[in-house]
């Protein structure tokens, strides 16, 4: 069995998970969901470089 | 027409036939342009590209993988690391996957003749499905064995499962590195090829010319 | 060069959004697009592959799930034997149980996909294996006496002895009381040492009849039979009822996309349906193609233009349409 090099941020520890109703969450994934609505709305927001106009 | 070089020998025959509709059909100019509606300005655009590159490197990752067998990341530290580097393109191409359709969602993408265009997006997105799930099929762990005994009872439901055995692990591993990745990638040329040849859409309640005096609305 | 005319309006009502833009344009580099969103994600792939690795949970052998359950072992060898456990109840690929399997409304989808991996659970899972160990008398009349009764009798002992354990303290088979079990205890309990000892997963995958094996179907039946299995699952929060489908071993995201998949299971009528499955993947292939076809259904093709998130991302070009 090779001796792995354990990442900088070890995940194998039992996972952490939230409760709202039936909604049960893992903190990964919520992370996951969370950034991925951030950044759709930041791709909305944020100004794009004003290209060169052509005719 | 002087000085116009024929370049078909008496029609060009099926190849000539092709080859004119072809470029008919996506002009070399549109396939890879160098231009675009002065609209095309918000970081939302990117998502689609950023998509395809992580396809990209999902393909690099889990060839990487198959070089040495689906066994060797278990025992080897750079297999492992390789492993990982597949696990998080695949990650990532889902990120930007959801994103890019959430965009094109609410930019209402399919308007103009573009409803092909947001069909295959949606085919290759189940398809991407499909592929991950066969690839957490064939890691040969814990999460396989789990995996493949909860997904075969869906499966099973709906007699699929008599054909598509989840349980055989040699199956999958090949519709997981061959039938399914080549389904994905026809379908994302398909979908870029149809973004070339239809162009990006413009805004909703756009006029054509560009010109607000023309007409009302879309 | 236009050409004023009194035409009415074309009735053919071509959308203008497919017409090509005639409006300004602006420097596009597609090959360099590609290449740049090709280096940061390739960046963003090391960074997250180097600080988070991927999670790696050794398999379950049926060798380490008869150490670490035997009690729990037995009792779905024993299982296997009288035909209550899963697979021998499931109907179609595996058994020709009747009335077996999950239904769509009215269709009998999972009957209509044919026995097409047939599992005898009594005999794939512990009298074959049994029969080829050697040198054991004892094991030898077991199977003996076994084979040479009526079914009925053979059900009865696999049954009665089933029933003894689920009654006994901890399932376990040394604190079963005394009746007549016929030879079952002696066949579970060999099949118990025969896994311990590493030779039932050779067994189950090879067959006895092939060298290579790349089909796990019987050793993965029955290792889902099993508690141990699932105990393990549950523990890492894997299972159906605990939005499993998403989820991964450790703290690792899982497959966020699967959410609504698994969602619908969390709710009636489906989380007390017997046919779940086929009601949830019924509905997800219906929702996948409510999704695929969005541009002509109306009602949903408008959510754009109620929620108008497109105003933002054209803010620019609506400024310039603004503009006196």
């Amino acid at each position: 069995m090779v001796s792995l090099v354990a990442a900088p941020v070890n995940l194998d520890h039992p996972g952490r998970y939230l409760h709202w109703g039936v909604i049960q969450i893992s903190v990964a994934n919520l992370v996951v969901i969370a950034v991925m609505v951030v950044v759709f709305v930041l791709a909305v927001l944020l100004p794009f470089p004003r290209g060169r106009r052509r005719p | 027409m002087t000085g116009q070089v024929e370049d078909s020998f008496g029609g060009g025959g099926w190849t000539g036939a092709l080859r004119r509709r072809a470029v008919a059909v996506l002009p070399p100019e549109q396939l890879l342009p160098d231009r675009q509606p002065a609209y095309v300005s918000s970081w939302i655009y990117v998502f689609g590209v950023l998509t395809v590159a992580a396809f990209g490197w999902v393909l690099v990752s889990g060839a990487w993988l198959a070089l040495a067998g689906a066994a060797w990341w278990h025992s080897s530290t750079v297999g492992h690391f390789v492993n990982s580097l597949h696990l998080w393109s695949v990650e990532l191409f889902f990120f930007f996957m959801v994103i890019h359709l959430w965009g094109k969602f609410f930019m209402a993408a399919w308007r103009g003749r573009r409803a092909l265009t947001w069909i295959t997006g949606v085919v290759a997105f189940v398809a991407s499905i499909g592929t991950a799930f066969t690839g957490y099929l064939v890691q040969q762990n814990f999460d396989s064995q789990w995996i493949a005994t909860q997904a075969k009872d869906g499966l099973n439901s709906v007699g699929v499962g008599a054909w598509f055995n989840v349980l055989n692990t040699g199956q999958m591993l090949l519709w997981h590195v061959l039938l399914l990745p080549l389904v994905v990638g026809v379908l994302v040329v398909l979908h870029v090829l149809l973004v070339r040849s239809r162009g990006v859409v413009p805004p909703l309640d756009a006029p054509a010319t560009g010109d607000p005096a023309t007409e009302v609305s879309s | 060069m236009t050409t004023t005319t009194d035409r009415p309006v074309a009735p053919r009502r071509r959308s203008r959004a497919a017409e090509p833009w005639a409006g300004p344009w602006r420097r596009y580099d597609i090959v360099k697009e590609f290449v740049v969103a090709s280096v940061v994600v390739a960046v963003l792939t090391l960074v997250l592959a180097v600080v988070f690795s991927s999670p790696d949970e050794k398999p379950i052998t049926l060798q380490a799930w008869a150490k670490a359950a035997p009690n729990d072992f037995v009792a779905t060898a024993v299982s296997e034997l009288d035909g209550q456990s899963g697979t021998a109840n499931y109907g179609a690929p595996y058994t020709n149980t009747p009335d077996a399997g999950q239904k769509l409304g009215p269709l009998p989808l999972q009957r209509w996909g044919g026995v097409r991996a047939p599992v005898d659970t009594a005999t794939d899972f512990v009298l074959g294996p049994l029969r080829a160990v050697p040198h054991d008398p004892a094991l030898t009349a077991a199977l003996t006496t076994y084979a040479a009764a009526t079914p009925d009798r053979q059900n009865g002992w696999a049954s009665t002895y089933a029933d003894a354990l689920s009654k006994a303290p901890d399932g376990d088979p040394a604190k079963v009381p005394a009746d007549d079990y016929g030879p079952v205890p002696t066949l579970a309990g060999r099949l118990l040492d025969l896994a311990t000892s590493g030779g039932l997963d050779g067994a189950l995958t090879s067959e006895h009849t092939q060298f290579y094996a790349s089909d796990y179907t019987k050793p993965l039946l029955f290792l889902a039979d099993g508690s141990y299995l699932k105990d393990q699952a549950r523990a890492q929060h894997l299972a159906g009822d605990q939005w499993g489908m998403m989820n991964e071993t450790g703290n690792y995201p899982g497959q966020a996309w699967l959410w609504l998949y698994t969602f619908w299971y969390q709710i009636k009528p489906f989380s007390s349906s017997d046919n779940a499955d086929a009601l949830v993947w019924g509905l997800m292939a219906l929702l996948s193609l409510l999704l695929a076809l969005v541009p002509f259904i109306p009602g949903l093709r408008s959510i754009p233009r109620i929620i108008p998130v497109h105003r933002l991302i054209w803010r620019g070009y609506y400024r310039t349409q603004n503009r006196p």
